[in-house]
């Protein structure tokens, strides 16, 4: 059981801890779980989240900074003031627990959907594009100097990466080649700058409360790139979820992004975001195509998979939007 | 050829068994997966029903781009190798028509629901 190694593991590193309850699975796949616990404390209980690779598990996927480096840009985005949640501990080999890290638990929403239809967060709702901009803007000022090594990325190589998965899949889809075309006819090049890319910031990887934005999670894909791949994945439309007119997760507008993220001194490129935008729509897709293939060849042959596979269509068809629109 | 009732009609019969008799009976992760089932068999339905016409079409607009015969399948193959070589791209006179067509016949069996797809609808198909 779980709560005995975290029982131990917590009255080592947190001062008048007394054990741990309430140990419930958040998610896991076969290399990666989350698991939410309290810990009993004197001053009242502590809500924490565990990310871990259970023990056997220790290579990350390629893509993957790993869940060491997670740990340390959640401790850095949190001393910066970008929301996050505090980093309480690094498993140690005698945690018994695997490699991963203890954070605070946030509390607040994480369904995207909830989050753009349930009235408790309406107030918030029109301020969190805005709100979006200066929290990537805060993001991109992280320290570079106190990173943690990590995968560098521009344009180019993503282009040729995603040509390569696409290719792999040995599944012809003419509105993909067009994209690939595109994006290599309008490769923006290298960025005049490089800084901290989250990877995968968008609705969905948000906590966030009446009062907005409280946490920014899943920091598996940050890297070294051109930091307007942020602003152009928090627009692809499969993260809008329905809210088609609200580019920024179904929130808000670009120009709200835009003028969030200038506010807080930095500047938009307005191209390169649309070019990362048409990039991400693409990756979406391509990663649909993956999931067909595990399930194929897999060990995970679950409905919901195959189902993901047929949801690639959504990707063409908000391509053809963006790269042949119809008119209005 | 094979008796009656057709596919259709019996993939139909049991996603409306499921969605009315068993979904009342289920809860939680189980009533979460045969959401899914029913999506599935329902998505089955949309394509048995649509497939062979919306393949004939896209066969004969594949044609007249490509200039040559074959089946759905080594078709597409063939525009998606041209235009990766380039020699199709948007200015090629029928290229977006066959791939909004082609698209929005595939969301259709996919993902009727889609927003994006139902706004393209709204413009007459």
């Amino acid at each position: 059981m779980i709560e005995a190694e975290l029982s131990r593991s917590a009255q080592r590193w947190c001062k008048g801890a007394t054990g741990v309850t309430g140990a419930a699975k958040l998610s896991g796949g076969a290399s990666q779980e989350t698991w939410r616990f309290d810990i009993t404390h004197p001053d009242g209980v502590i809500g924490t989240i565990l990310r871990r690779s259970p023990k056997g598990y220790g290579a990350a996927p390629t893509r993957a900074a790993g869940l060491a480096a997670e740990a340390q840009l959640m401790q850095l985005a949190f001393e910066a003031g970008v929301p996050s949640p505090r980093v309480m501990h690094v498993l140690v080999p005698e945690d018994d627990l695997g490699t991963g890290f203890i954070m605070q638990r946030v509390e607040g929403e994480t369904i995207a959907r909830k989050i753009l239809r349930d009235d408790e967060f309406a107030a918030a709702r029109p301020r969190l594009a805005r709100q979006i901009g200066g929290i990537l803007a805060g993001l991109h000022k992280l320290p570079q100097d106190k990173l943690p090594a990590l995968r560098s990325r521009g344009a180019t190589q993503e282009i040729a990466e995603f040509d390569r998965d696409y290719r792999s899949l040995n599944w012809p889809k003419p509105v993909f080649e067009l994209a690939l075309r595109w994006l290599r006819d309008h490769d923006p090049g290298p960025s005049g700058e490089t800084t901290l890319v989250h990877g995968d910031f968008r609705n969905g990887n948000l906590i966030i409360g009446a009062d907005g934005v409280r946490a920014v999670l899943d920091w598996e894909l940050a890297h070294l790139g051109d930091p307007m791949e942020d602003l152009g994945w928090v627009c692809v439309n499969s993260w809008r979820f329905g809210e088609i007119d609200k580019p920024v997760g179904g929130f808000g507008s670009r120009e709200d992004l835009f003028a969030g993220y200038e506010a807080a001194g930095r500047k938009v490129d307005p191209e390169r975001v649309k070019f990362w935008e048409v990039m991400g729509t693409l990756r979406w897709g391509i990663m649909c195509g993956g999931m067909m293939q595990r399930f194929r060849e897999g060990p995970d042959h679950s409905m919901e998979r195959a189902m993901i596979g047929r949801r690639a269509s959504e990707t063409e068809i908000d391509l053809l939007r963006l790269l042949s629109p119809r008119g209005s | 050829m094979q008796d009656e009732p057709t596919p259709i009609e019996l993939t139909k019969s049991v996603a409306d068994f499921l969605r009315n008799d068993i979904t009342p009976l289920i809860s939680g992760h189980q009533a979460f997966k045969l959401r899914v089932a029913i999506n599935i068999l329902d998505l089955v339905t949309r394509q048995l029903t649509r497939e062979e016409g919306s393949d004939a079409a896209e066969v004969e607009r594949l044609r007249a781009l490509l200039g040559i015969d074959g089946s759905v399948t080594d078709l597409n193959r063939a525009l998606a190798e041209r235009i990766a070589k380039g020699e199709i791209d948007l200015a090629t006179p029928g290229l977006a028509e066959h791939l909004w067509a082609t698209t929005m016949d595939k969301l259709a069996v996919d993902q009727p629901n889609y927003a994006s797809y139902k706004r393209e609808q709204g413009r007459g198909g």
